[in-house]
């Protein structure tokens, strides 16, 4: 296959970028769509020029760490499929091929297509964690979970935080991935303790992050390699909801005996 | 350091009340639109099966006159009933107009090219059409209620006032284009509404879209019918008899 690449390009945080055409000759429709941008920087690299910078780690789908916007949608053409495990047999030869860093302003530009997503890692922070008991280690089946609600935690706990919904919702909201995180421990008899003020807190801090609000588009289930419903959303908004009727507000002090 | 102090590009937090960091997070913002936009699709179905008494066989004109002359009849509760809408539009257009620039912010930079891939009109039109409909209704109240750059208005006569109305094409057209835009809009905002407020369980049955889709094709084909038929001139002139206290001179 032979490809024209349309790729953004930018030196660093906050410099002016703009795209550069690249072609790419000679690719097999088995590689996947990082092992092409491989092919092309090797080609870079021979003729002395800055390869094209791109996240990546495990390639097998399951890290989070890669994600390109490839022609206008997030991770590409295939559903329910990271950036690395899209194959080249998904384009045609001769095709001109776009690929965009995901475009928000909590995910800055670090270089060409490398985003920073450390404001996912500070949502998660804010909430996204359940308190355990030092001592001993529980007993394996000790604590019963009915299966519909495991089987709903493990649907969000899918979610491996590559930033896809962002990218592909058109408001840049954070709320599939704050909804999915708050579902996932929100499920399970040990996230119950800090339930509903992780929905405060994981909203509040995604707001924090300069992230859009949702305007249910629905682009997000779409884009997410994980394929997580939005009604996790439904249940984001419900506890948030609870939590604001009966969580106290910030300027409350709070109690205890310590 | 603890997590309820995250920094975060340069925000400060400051101590707030409940109500306050409810108003100020997407998701208060959201489920108080959510709220007024269902209030509102309760006010917009009422409404319409008033304007359907212009299809009462017989004696349509006073059917109207007699509707209108009840709500008159309401007495201080139509001016809280009116108060009660001012401020579900001012609080969903207020939380509208700041989720608009929050989510233009989130995206400084655009993309070349994005894609939709499952949005649908009525998502995609709430903004412009929402704004749409917030000057129609300006129109609307000037037009109907008020009597202003109405070209014969009758205080309490409705019907004649609609059928010499929609003797001008471009309100016709207006009314058109506009009860279009309110069905998507409501298609899109009773489908979503329920979500947000998160009363949708997970299900493999979109039954809450079917029923979003009937409702917006109700409300959008019964809105319809009025400008349309008077358009088409089926409406004909009829006299009203008024009662003696709410005579056009009684009213001024």
């Amino acid at each position: 296959m032979n490809l024209t690449l349309k790729v953004w390009r930018q030196a660093g945080p906050g410099a002016p970028g703009a795209f550069a055409e690249y072609q790419a000759r000679d690719i097999s429709p088995d590689m996947s769509f990082l092992e092409m941008l491989d092919v092309v920087n090797e080609d870079l690299t021979a003729k002395g020029e800055m390869p094209i910078a791109f996240d990546h780690d495990c390639r097998e789908g399951i890290c989070g760490m890669c994600g390109l916007m490839i022609n206008g949608s997030a991770h590409g053409p295939m559903k329910a499929t990271t950036t690395c495990q899209l194959h080249m047999r998904s384009f045609r030869s001769g095709e001109t091929i776009t690929i965009e860093p995901w475009r928000a302003s909590a995910f800055p530009v670090l270089r060409d297509l490398c985003v920073d997503r450390s404001s996912f890692d500070r949502i998660i922070q804010a909430g996204g964690y359940v308190s355990v008991q030092t001592g001993n280690a529980v007993d394996g089946n000790a604590l019963p979970v009915p299966k519909p609600d495991a089987d709903a935690a493990m649907d969000a706990a899918a979610c491996i935080g590559c930033g896809a919904c962002v990218a592909a919702c058109p408001n840049g909201s954070a709320s599939l991935f704050t909804a999915a995180k708050v579902s996932h421990l929100g499920h399970l008899p040990q996230g119950q303790p800090e339930r509903y003020r992780r929905a405060l807190k994981m909203v509040a801090q995604m707001d924090l992050e300069t992230f859009g609000g949702c305007t249910l588009f629905g682009e997000c289930q779409e884009a997410c390699p994980k394929d997580i419903s939005i009604d996790t959303i439904a249940r984001m908004n419900r506890d948030y909801m609870q939590a604001s009727a009966f969580e106290p507000g910030e300027n409350r002090k709070s109690g205890g005996a310590g | 350091m603890t997590a309820s102090s995250l920094p975060a590009a340069g925000a400060s937090r400051a101590p707030v009340g409940r109500l306050r960091r409810f108003w100020d997070s997407s998701v208060g913002k959201k489920v108080v639109m959510a709220v007024t936009g269902l209030g509102g699709i309760g006010f917009v179905v009422a409404h319409m099966a008033g304007n359907l008494q212009m299809f009462v066989p017989g004696t349509p004109a006073q059917a109207m006159h007699e509707y209108a002359l009840g709500l008159r009849k309401l007495g201080p509760l139509l001016w809280v009933a009116r108060a009660g809408l001012v401020v579900m539009v001012v609080l969903h257009a207020t939380a509208a107009l700041q989720l608009i620039a929050r989510n233009r912010a989130a995206r400084p930079v655009p993309y070349s090219r994005r894609v939709g891939q499952v949005s649908t009109l009525g998502a995609k039109t709430m903004r412009a059409g929402g704004i749409l409909l917030a000057l129609f209704v300006v129109f609307h109240i000037l037009d109907m209620t008020l009597g202003v750059g109405h070209p014969q208005f009758v205080h309490l006569d409705p019907y004649n006032n609609l059928r010499l109305g929609f003797q001008r094409w471009w309100a016709v057209l207006f009314y058109v284009v506009a009860v279009i835009f309110l069905g998507l809009h409501l298609f899109h905002g009773a489908w979503a509404s329920w979500r947000t407020l998160g009363l949708r369980r997970a299900s493999d049955r979109p039954l809450h879209r079917n029923i979003a889709i009937a409702l917006a094709l109700f409300v959008t084909l019964g809105f319809l019918a009025v400008p349309v038929a008077a358009a088409l001139g089926i409406f004909e002139p009829q006299t009203v008899v008024m009662d003696a206290a709410h005579t056009p001179e009684a009213a001024q």
